[in-house]
């Protein structure tokens, strides 16, 4: 096996049994970086001077027998990190030249345990997107075919991890971000509860639905990525402050006596017959292993992803404001004055993508259209939110797709935002209202690509998911088949 | 005039705290451009605030002191507008739910009472200043400062009660006397802590129906208030004489003409897209808060001016006076509190120690003599140690030295003379020195006897009781 396909815990074993050196498996990751990037374009920036460096201090503190669990691992981090002294641009024109002065949160907590950032992936741009064409820097491809997308936003984080350039990545999900495209390419992706982890230091799009989560080989590296980044943060008033349990320990594995539940709404005619193949495989599988399956019912589903791209969208449109040219980031060379100054920066730097998202939310957001889009919206939100809290009184986790086909090729939805919109309709109500979710894999099309399920918990439940996720993968083994790149 | 004017103000006042409402920059006045600041106050990306709980702190106190109520749930809103001195692209202020609401302030001109109703006060961060082409060094370029981004500001909304621009003075100063007193706010107009945007109208007198009002902006001044009102009173009024309408747009005061030019009109006026903040939580604000808040305010000018008046026995002016800061005004009652007569501790303070420090350009909190000093001084001339004209001299020799004044007295001799014996001599000293003034005395020139007290007084170096000196003067001259 090659140092480049070993899981967080396989590696950890090595260098703790001083098999390998951080350096080493950073090498490893490097030449695989160089080896495959060109077909792949997962990374935007990929750092190996600091990796190396990292790699280094981390074999130093091996040495001292200070080893944690992510001590000297190879990660990458999706592109809306902010990340001190490392070209930040959230595959944006705008951010092209962005050195940020300072770490996030998740980043700092990642370094303190000694991981080694390899670089910063590729992503939609501003995380807008749900295939990875949006970005300023090029699409990146699925691995598993190089004429499809890989989902997106966080289509790095994901083509990464099956193309073996990072042993785990950090992504965010907004609308499905982390789960949409790990179950494009075949990885586990975790979004955790709202507040969970802090947002501090990620580049906001539509901050009441961020949030940052991993992206692995396996259920075990997603609990340990998970617990590492997790926990309260007196920097964001938004991370709640419950204590982080032992993820990986918690990993027990047993489904006996769980509670499934089947959202009626999310089988629905039109789902791509291999994935509904995948998922009745997997009903199947858990039913075997004790667990209990009903159906259960989330009435106002229909209604989320038009309430998400009224809130997102607003939101955005407010927090994109900051982008103008005066302090940071693209400045346009031909603007006269103050007022063609913003306009043109802004007009340049962004994408046809995020243009159209931030008019869309300027509008929901304006005077006299306020209580009837935006007001609205999020009245709406509450009715799913409760849809999901009255689900949870009669089931411990919910069975879902994760997306309505297997990845798509690139170029084409580009010309149809209402349909890539809509492939993140399974994901997006978990975001409005605030719970946890995840991908894993599940299965792969007749045309070879993955296939991910989604199990969503109660919030802060991500225990629970996890381990319905491990007792999953223990009887399966789609998450060790990898494509032939 | 034919016309009522209608009044309402709109406030910004500066808060005192020592770091920014969402971040821990130091919010220090006259810095070296954009030396205070961080990633949440320069609204780099992925930064993100966090309350300063010590501005919900002074929000409480003011709207307290103001007679709100205190909302339990209040909400930060994003205003959302494009400026370069405006970091994030957007403001962080409170909209529907501010955190107090319907408020009132009691004010007095020329004797008449009147009651100004508060709409609402609302917490939200300053933006920071732009430095202008044609200031050294720059050139054509415009600079942003960002030191002043992010420092805390409550916004205090008067209902238009206000029918003069002396009514609105007196609000302003009663608002700004208030702030102070509570210690949230430095209230220095000129360096922009305290700043004011008028609403003005007119209407027919009698009339109950606003008309189209201007909102003035730019006003840093009490004296400019007045102007800026009155120049929006003639200019409306001829508008409407000549049968026209005044439009509704906001006006920027000139200072230096003492008139206002229209900015931006109704039609240019921003839609600030309010919406609730995300990246921050409501602000929950429950009972035990609010009484501690209240616990620990300061007694307010209105109830301290009737506690001198009536338990003291001030008169109005000395009242005035020494309510006139907190500041003052605890020095008066710290020095009364160890030397138990108000009007001459109040003559004190009001005397020689403020002309002492208005002479020094100093604040009574600065004074180089201290209250216990002051009662000591006071002390010692009730003894009848030294007199009050040497008290003076004293006290001067105090204010210059930070020497206690027994330790004056001392060192420069100044004990007063009551010993009878020893004035005796120096009495008939005089009067066999000035024979002839003696003789002219007694014929009946009694306008001398001034005449002789001084040159006693002199020849005692000033130690000598006057008390004393008269009397044995005039036993000796009758004599």
């Amino acid at each position: 096996m090659e140092i480049f396909e070993l899981t967080i815990h396989e590696l950890h074993e090595k260098l703790k049994a001083k098999e390998l050196s951080s350096v080493e498996a950073t090498k490893a990751l490097l030449t695989r970086i160089d080896a495959v990037e060109e077909r792949v374009n997962a990374y935007i920036t990929v750092t190996p001077e600091e990796a190396l460096k990292e790699a280094e201090a981390a074999d130093r503190r091996i040495a001292q027998g200070e080893i944690d669990l992510l001590t000297g691992i190879p990660v990458g981090l999706k592109d809306i990190f902010v990340t001190k002294g490392i070209r930040t641009t959230c595959g944006s024109k705008i951010l092209h030249n962005f050195v940020p002065p300072y770490d996030g949160t998740a980043v700092a907590r990642l370094k303190e345990r000694g991981a080694v950032i390899l670089g910063k992936l590729n992503q939609d741009e501003f995380a807008m997107g749900s295939s990875s064409e949006s970005s300023y820097f090029g699409t990146t491809r699925n691995p598993w075919n190089l004429e499809y997308i890989p989902g997106g936003s966080s289509g790095g984080s994901s083509a990464a991890i099956a193309a073996q350039e990072a042993m785990a990545t950090l992504g965010t999900d907004t609308g499905g971000s982390i789960r949409q495209p790990a179950s494009h390419c075949g990885c586990v992706g975790l979004k955790p509860t709202y507040g969970r982890v802090s947002r501090y230091g990620v580049i906001a799009y539509a901050s009441s639905l961020d949030q940052v989560g991993p992206l692995t080989r396996d259920v075990k590296d997603a609990a340990i990525m998970l617990g590492a980044v997790a926990g309260y943060d007196p920097m964001d008033s938004t991370s709640v402050n419950t204590p982080v349990p032992d993820y990986l320990a918690g990993l027990e594995g047993g489904v006996k006596g769980l509670k499934i539940g089947l959202p009626k709404e999310y089988f629905i005619e039109g789902l791509d017959p291999d994935v509904k193949k995948a998922l009745d495989r997997a009903i199947e599988l858990y039913r075997a292993l004790g667990a209990e399956i009903r159906e259960v019912s989330l009435p106002h589903t229909e209604y989320a992803v038009a309430t998400y791209y009224l809130i997102a969208t607003a939101e955005a449109s407010s927090n994109l404001a900051r982008y103008e040219g005066v302090r940071f980031g693209h400045r346009s060379e031909a603007a006269r004055g103050l007022t063609e100054m913003f306009a043109k920066s802004r007009a340049e730097g962004f994408g046809s993508e995020v243009k159209r998202r931030i008019m869309l939310g300027t509008y929901a957001l304006s005077s006299g259209y306020y209580d009837a889009y935006y007001l609205k919206a999020q009245k709406v939100r509450t009715l799913i939110m409760q849809d999901f809290l009255k689900a949870f009184e009669d089931v411990d986790v919910l069975l879902t797709p994760v997306a309505p086909t297997p990845a798509f090729k690139i170029g084409e939805k580009l010309a149809d935002p209402l349909q890539m919109y809509l492939s993140d309709i399974f994901t997006i109500p978990v975001n409005l209202a605030g719970t946890c979710g995840m991908s894993i894999p599940a299965g792969l099309s007749a045309a070879g690509l993955p296939i991910g399920l989604q199990l969503v918990g109660r919030p802060f439940g991500e225990q629970s998911i996890l381990n319905a996720a491990y007792a999953f993968e223990r009887e399966t083994d789609w998450h060790k088949k990898k494509p032939a790149l | 005039m034919k016309y009522q004017v209608v009044i309402g103000l709109e406030v910004h006042t500066q808060l005192t705290t020592n770091t920014k409402i969402f971040c821990g920059c130091s919010t220090r006045f006259g810095s070296s451009p954009n030396s205070q600041t961080c990633p949440v106050c320069l609204g780099f990306p992925g930064a993100l605030p966090v309350l300063n709980q010590k501005v919900v702190d002074y929000a409480i106190r003011a709207g307290l002191a103001t007679n709100c109520s205190i909302a339990p749930r209040s909400i930060f809103a994003r205003k959302n507008y494009f400026y370069p001195d405006l970091p994030k692209g957007y403001q962080i202020s409170q909209f529907d739910l501010p955190i107090c609401l319907n408020g009132h302030l009691d004010i007095e001109v020329d004797g008449v009472k009147k009651r100004i109703g508060i709409t609402r006060i609302h917490m939200e961060e300053d933006a920071g200043k732009l430095v202008h082409a044609d200031v050294a060094g720059i050139g054509d370029d415009s600079c942003v400062d960002l030191n002043r981004a992010c420092t805390p500001l409550l916004e205090v909304v008067s209902e238009p009660d206000m029918r003069s621009p002396d009514e609105a003075i007196a609000y302003l100063k009663k608002l700004h006397e208030i702030v102070r007193y509570l210690g949230i706010c430095d209230g220095n107009l000129e360096e922009g802590s305290f700043r004011c945007d008028a609403n003005v109208s007119l209407m027919p007198v009698g009339s109950s129906v606003f008309g189209t009002r201007a909102e003035l902006k730019n006003i840093n001044s009490f004296r400019f208030i007045k102007q800026a009102i009155e120049y929006e009173m003639e200019r409306q009024a001829e508008i409407l004489d000549d049968g026209g309408k005044v439009v509704q747009e906001t006006r920027l005061f000139d200072p230096n003409t003492g008139t206002t030019r229209s900015m931006r009109g109704k039609e240019e006026a921003h839609d600030y897209r309010y919406f609730p903040d995300p990246d921050l939580v409501p602000v929950i604000v429950d009972q035990a808060w609010i009484d501690q808040v209240r616990e620990s305010l300061p007694e307010l000018p209105d109830a301290k001016r009737a506690r001198f008046t009536a338990d003291l026995g001030l008169p109005e002016y000395d009242v005035e006076v020494l309510t006139a800061s907190r500041e003052l005004a605890e020095y008066f009652e710290e020095t009364l509190g160890l030397f138990p007569q108000a009007k001459t501790v109040s003559n004190w303070v009001m005397g020689e120690l403020t002309r002492a420090l208005n002479d020094d350009g100093k604040e009574v909190t600065e004074s180089p003599v201290s209250p216990a000093q002051l009662a000591e001084l006071l002390k010692l001339v009730e003894k009848g140690t030294i007199s009050g004209k040497i008290a003076k001299t004293v006290f001067d020799e105090m204010y210059k030295t930070g020497k206690k004044p027994e330790e004056i007295v001392a060192e420069k001799g100044l004990v007063q003379v009551s010993d009878t014996s020893a004035i005796e001599a120096i009495i008939d000293e005089v009067l066999a020195r000035e024979a002839g003034q003696v003789a002219e005395y007694r014929s009946g020139k009694d306008k001398l006897f001034g005449f002789f007290v001084g040159q006693v007084m002199k020849a005692s170096k000033g130690k000598a009781n006057p008390g004393v000196v008269n009397e044995l003067l005039l036993k000796k001259l009758q004599g």
